[in-house]
């Protein structure tokens, strides 16, 4: 039994789609002002995995525990509610409205009363610079779409928004995936600022040369299973990568493929 | 908190305090292209150009500076703009409203049955016809929202099934295509005192003021508050904005009874300045709103678009009728333009807007 109180803990957590594993026996843990990533390929049970943190699924084993204490979300909604906020790939964000109005969709600030209370625009616009200054975006009109805006300038306003609105733990889920070198550098560094104000990053990815850099802990998952939990100080780059890619598989296809290009020449 | 990883330095962790050096892609803009990429503007440029395209082919009338010309085509003007407004917030908010045009001629039709053989005074009548508006955009919001059928779809049915019911209750009801007399009706002066007469002496309709009223009221909803940016991001991307929070169904459902709950208002409106309503008033304006709204930049996949370009549509069809008679021309020529001003606008307004996407 671990209480010793991490902000989010995930204790042997099982999933199955019918006969199906889908996970097993997974554990894992985040911390306030720590990146936590969750690593492995294509059908390893990322997905699944951050489904059940952000309360979109709901375990078949295992148990949650937030500050320690056992916690069953039932919807996103309740998730929220105990500041786990889930950055998705498609960043819930309309591409066609302006910077500061996606940023507040949904909780806008108001002035007035009642039916009578209009949009507090100047405020808006106001928080949303500062917020995102704050982070080290520079945006410099917040009346500009989101959608002329870079991928990786939108995955920043999304953490900058969810950091904003109180989140304690930030799920990321493949923020950098679909991006660029430079614009997933850009991405990362807003992973670490959000990690630098406090919040828990819980960071997911296939790619060990983006995690490496802003993780604190690494959990790899292989078809479900956990391959391993490491400190960062346990294990290198070059670790990560082998272990990722299945240390002993990878061997053995290495073996192979010199095998065949003996074969060939 | 641990410190940062060395490898994050190599990232660019260190630069985040400094100031922000200005992005080399970033080309100042003007305050001329920054007008330019308005949603409206297309809508405004064009009302002006046919404003002076009449000024030419209508000089056998003082088009130009006689008032009572301009009385004459604001009230065919608000006569769509009026409609117009909440359509193009639908719009905006992602549905269409085929069901407009017919609602007009029930509301007006219901107003006349509720008056003349009710004997019903006109001011309780005008309140059940508003809520029989609201009710009938409810219905045509709850099923879209529900059944997920395209919009389109479930408003053109809610159009036929009014269209039949209009015309064949009519004729049951009076043996004719239209309910008379309806300004027998006990309060009818006082009530169309406030909806349909006209307030100077070039006879400009008191119409004219909802118009640019509810105009007012539109762009002010849509601009500054919250429910104006749940109309955009349930049009703009109606998934994203149900996963941050916005109560998208609701939105849907509010912009639909708005737009039947204001062709009430226009059916109420018509049977008092013309004190009677024909069975098939109203039909075929359908269209007519969802043109202005397009005129006035609204994008026909939403979340985006605009009241005020929406009222410069109008404005723009209004003067296109009026025009054509006063030029002498065949009347049926006023489709044709239609179809010209829609095609125009929607080419303009495709150039405005990725203009507006390149300008940043």
């Amino acid at each position: 039994m671990s209480t010793n109180g991490h902000l989010l803990e995930a204790e042997s957590i099982a999933k199955y789609y019918g006969n199906i594993v889908a996970l097993k026996d997974i554990s894992t843990h985040v911390n306030a002002g720590e990146v936590t990533c969750i690593l492995g390929d294509n059908g390893a049970g990322k997905s699944s995995f951050i489904k059940i943190l952000s309360g979109v699924h709901r375990p078949d084993g295992g148990r949650l525990l937030v500050d320690g204490e056992a916690v069953q979300f039932n919807s996103p909604r309740d998730a929220r509610a105990k500041g786990i906020a889930t950055v998705y790939q498609d960043l819930a964000m309309v591409p066609l409205m302006s910077v500061w109005r996606n940023f507040f969709l949904g909780a806008e600030p108001r002035k007035g009363f009642g039916p009578l209370g209009w949009l507090d625009a100047a405020t808006a616009k106001r928080i949303c610079r500062e917020e995102l200054h704050e982070m080290g975006i520079d945006i410099r009109d917040p009346d500009q779409p989101v959608g002329t805006l870079s991928g990786g300038e939108r995955q920043s306003v999304a953490i900058a928004r969810a950091v904003y609105f109180g989140a304690r733990v930030l799920i990321l889920d493949e923020p950098t995936s679909a991006l660029g070198v430079k614009q997933a550098g850009v991405v990362l560094k807003y992973t670490l600022q959000a990690r630098d104000r406090g919040v828990a990053v819980i960071f997911i990815t296939h790619n060990p040369h983006h995690a490496y850099p802003v993780g604190d802990r690494f959990l790899i998952l292989n078809r479900g299973r956990s391959v391993g939990m490491f400190d960062k100080s346990q294990i290198d780059l070059e670790e990560l990568v082998r272990q990722m890619a299945g240390g002993r598989e990878l061997a053995e296809l290495q073996h192979e493929l010199a095998v065949l290009r003996a074969d060939a020449s | 908190m641990l410190p940062a990883p060395a490898a994050a330095g190599a990232i660019g962790m260190a630069e985040t305090t400094t100031a922000p050096a200005p992005d080399e892609r970033l080309v100042h803009v003007g305050p001329l292209t920054r007008i330019l990429t308005r949603p409206d503007i297309g809508a405004l440029l064009g009302a002006i150009a046919i404003f002076f395209v009449f000024s030419y082919f209508a000089r056998s009338v003082d088009w130009l500076t006689d008032p009572g010309i301009a009385a004459g085509w604001t009230d065919q003007a608000a006569q769509f703009g009026i409609v117009a407004v909440p359509v193009a917030l639908l719009m905006i908010g992602g549905e269409f409203d085929l069901s407009a045009g017919a609602m007009v001629g029930s509301s007006g039709l219901l107003l006349g049955y509720l008056t003349v053989f009710r004997d019903l005074n006109i001011w309780p009548a005008i309140a059940i016809v508003i809520l029989f508006g609201l009710a009938v955009g409810f219905l045509n919001g709850i099923v879209v929202v529900w059944t997920k059928l395209p919009s389109f779809i479930v408003t053109l049915a809610t159009f036929f099934v009014l269209q039949g019911v209009n015309a064949a209750l009519t004729l049951n009801l009076t043996g004719t295509t239209a309910i008379q007399e309806i300004d027998k009706a006990s309060g009818f002066d006082a009530a169309r005192t406030i909806f349909a007469t006209e307030i100077t002496k070039y006879d400009f309709k008191v119409k004219v003021l909802w118009w640019i009223g509810l105009t007012m009221v539109g762009a002010w909803l849509l601009a500054k508050s919250r429910f104006g940016n749940w109309i955009y991001s349930a049009g703009g991307d109606p998934i994203a904005a149900r996963n941050i929070g916005v109560p998208v169904a609701r939105t849907k459902i509010a912009l639909f009874m708005m737009t039947s709950g204001t062709a009430a208002l226009m059916g109420i409106i018509t049977a008092l300045e013309l004190r009677s309503i024909q069975a098939k008033e109203g039909i075929g304006n359908e269209f007519i709103y969802i043109i202005c709204a397009v005129v006035g930049g609204c994008l026909l996949t939403g979340g985006y678009g605009s009241v005020i370009g929406t009222f410069f549509g109008a404005a723009m069809l209004g003067m296109v009728q009026l025009g054509i008679i006063y030029a002498e021309w065949d009347s049926n020529w006023t489709y044709t333009f239609q179809g010209a001003i829609l095609f125009a606008a929607v080419l303009l307004n495709t150039v405005i807007r990725s203009r507006a996407q390149r300008a940043r």
